[in-house]
């Protein structure tokens, strides 16, 4: 049965007016990084006359760019690390050993993942200025890292509960012992897994304003997204300097988009149904 | 290290490696213990002590929900600011069910161009939640604006306002943009679940002769029960712990006159913003309390309801 050709334009109508209201706020915010202040003002809606990176580099100047982007690059990396290495790990240990706490200790990931972490902001405050790690980075990696701690483990033990238990004994009788079976045998076979936790706290982390906003202070210690707060309080009448930060900050995750589109679609997508 | 351990009979060296094994658990359970699981415990027990500073002063039962329940300013501002997480959650229902599905059966259906679509409808959840705030107060700015720039070159000046600041308008702009980033996600989500249904029940439907309209209310959403499920559910989370939209926007007392404030943002101002005699960081860990038990017991919904479906297989 061939579809109604009035229906398909209609179906095309719909989509194009979609792209409009997804895109083009996007496209705003780029093009309108390339324009002076008073462009932006007299045509907001133009394309730019001109292409000149000066607003990159007056942005570049007048906030610590360059620590925002290398903090959030540090605390991402670290944070992505760490909960693949630990969660994996846990997950494992649930996955193949029987122990007789193991559905106590699913109980305890379960939970938080059950409740919003971050209103357990002022505890984790009070603990972070004990142990002396406010307005330090160290304090955004614990925090990311415990954070995605439960999604993860649920994850991998999902996974690693599909892995045939025959390949790791006949590794065994090869005279592996548990961690060489863990990380050579069976970790390999977790790349979809290891996709989708990653990008799944990579946005995360790299996205988030809320715990930067309450432990970090110091202007150099500040990640972009708590950047881009100092850029709009100094600089609010400035729009081309704006949207040249709001540009420069969402660059590199549309970058890494157009080459991983499909992982970043179906890890988000497996991330939430999963 | 080893070579002692060779020297031990058998039987030591095999209760030592299964000992060993433990430690596979242990980074993860200690760092979500510690910098997670104990501070949603101590935030709860917070909720019945008086506060001097950022410490714990007095068990006062439950003196903090009471004064939070009935004494102004508190409980103006709380329910106030819970209304509005409601309005928040209905419209987003609407915006993200709706809008989501129907773009998810178009895109399933017969078309050229799904990634691309696909593609560009995702692109604002890779933007961070104070980036697509920040850009959007621009975008909805009265004069410099570009949404009322864009009405005055189309020729309706009449719909051209302050959106984000006039009272009318404000919460439902925020939930708009809101809407805006997360739409193209829940597509995804719908997208999968349309994927999961064998065609031939379409097939089948259709020689039947069964209508467009038909096929979407006795086979389709039935069928997507779960993924409108996890979406509904989600929605209503989210709707509950939202903050950065209306921080960015609109600051954080949720101005224009407390208009668009919520739960979480004045959460954030007894937490953070204010001081009075410490009196707040208790009222403040009241309402963490109260969201906990909300969002807790939505999940907790979500899991028996997927429970059951798991049994009836």
């Amino acid at each position: 049965m061939k579809a109604k050709w009035y229906v398909q334009t209609l179906k095309y109508l719909v989509l194009a007016l979609f792209t409009f209201i997804f895109g083009y706020p996007i496209f705003l915010m780029i093009f309108s990084s390339f324009k002076s202040n008073m462009e932006i003002f007299t045509s907001p809606l133009s394309l730019p006359s001109s292409f000149s990176f000066e607003n990159y580099a007056e942005v570049w100047e007048v906030v610590d760019f360059s620590s925002y982007i290398w903090n959030s690059i540090i605390v991402s990396a670290a944070s992505v690390f760490i909960v693949l290495f630990v969660s994996s790990m846990a997950g494992y240990y649930l996955a193949r050993y029987n122990f007789k706490w193991n559905s106590f200790i699913l109980l305890f990931f379960m939970i938080g993942l059950m409740l919003p972490m971050r209103l357990a902001v002022i505890p984790l405050y009070m603990m972070m200025m004990k142990l002396g790690l406010l307005d330090s980075l160290f304090s955004l990696i614990f925090v990311y890292v415990a954070g995605g701690i439960p999604f993860a483990v649920f994850l991998f033990y999902g996974f690693f509960r599909t892995v045939p238990r025959a390949l790791e004994d006949s590794a065994r009788l090869d005279g592996c012992n548990d961690f060489q079976i863990y990380y050579k045998i069976v970790l390999p076979l977790m790349k979809p897994a290891i996709s989708i936790v990653a990008i799944v706290n990579l946005l995360n982390v790299w996205n988030d304003f809320f715990y930067p906003l309450i432990f970090i202070r110091t202007d150099a210690l500040k990640t972009i997204p708590l950047g881009m707060l100092t850029l709009f309080g100094e600089f609010d009448t400035q729009w081309n300097l704006l949207f040249a930060g709001l540009t420069i900050s969402s660059l590199p995750m549309l970058i890494a988009f157009i080459f991983a589109s499909r992982q970043f679609m179906d890890g988000l997508t497996e991330g939430a149904v999963k | 290290m080893s070579s002692h351990i060779k020297e031990k009979g058998y039987f030591q060296k095999r209760k030592l490696r299964k000992n060993m094994v433990h430690l596979f658990l242990l980074p993860a359970a200690v760092l979500y213990g510690v910098f997670q699981l104990y501070p949603l415990i101590s935030a709860a027990l917070n909720s019945f002590y008086s506060f001097n500073g950022f410490d714990r002063d007095q068990f006062i039962g439950l003196k903090n929900f009471i004064v939070l329940f009935t004494e102004e300013p508190y409980k103006g501002t709380f329910f106030n600011a819970f209304k509005h997480n409601w309005i928040y959650f209905f419209v987003t229902v609407f915006t993200q069910l709706v809008i989501s599905l129907f773009l998810a059966l178009i895109i399933h259906s017969k078309i050229k161009g799904k990634e691309i679509f696909k593609s560009i409808f995702f692109l604002p959840k890779l933007l961070s939640v104070i980036v697509i705030g920040f850009l959007f107060s621009l975008v909805l700015n009265p004069t410099r604006g570009a949404l009322n720039n864009l009405l005055e070159a189309i020729g309706l000046e009449e719909l051209t306002r302050p959106w984000l600041g006039s009272m009318d308008t404000a919460l439902f702009s925020v939930i708009f943009v809101d809407s805006w980033a997360s739409i193209g996600f829940s597509m995804l989500i719908f997208l999968a679940g349309l994927q999961a249904i064998e065609s031939e029940i379409f097939e089948a439907a259709k020689i039947d002769g069964a209508n467009w309209f038909t096929v979407l209310r006795k086979i389709t959403i039935p069928m997507l029960g779960p993924s409108l499920l996890v979406m509904s559910v989600l929605v209503f989370i989210g709707s509950f712990e939202t903050f950065e939209y209306v921080y960015a926007m609109q600051g954080s007392s949720g101005g224009p006159y407390y208009s668009t404030d919520v739960l979480t943002t004045f959460f954030y101002r007894l937490a953070f913003g204010t001081t009075d005699g410490g009196q707040s960081i208790g009222l403040g860990s009241a309402i963490a309390v109260i969201l906990f038990i909300i969002i807790g017991l939505a999940t907790t919904l979500m899991l028996l309801i997927f429970r059951r479906k798991d049994f009836e297989r």
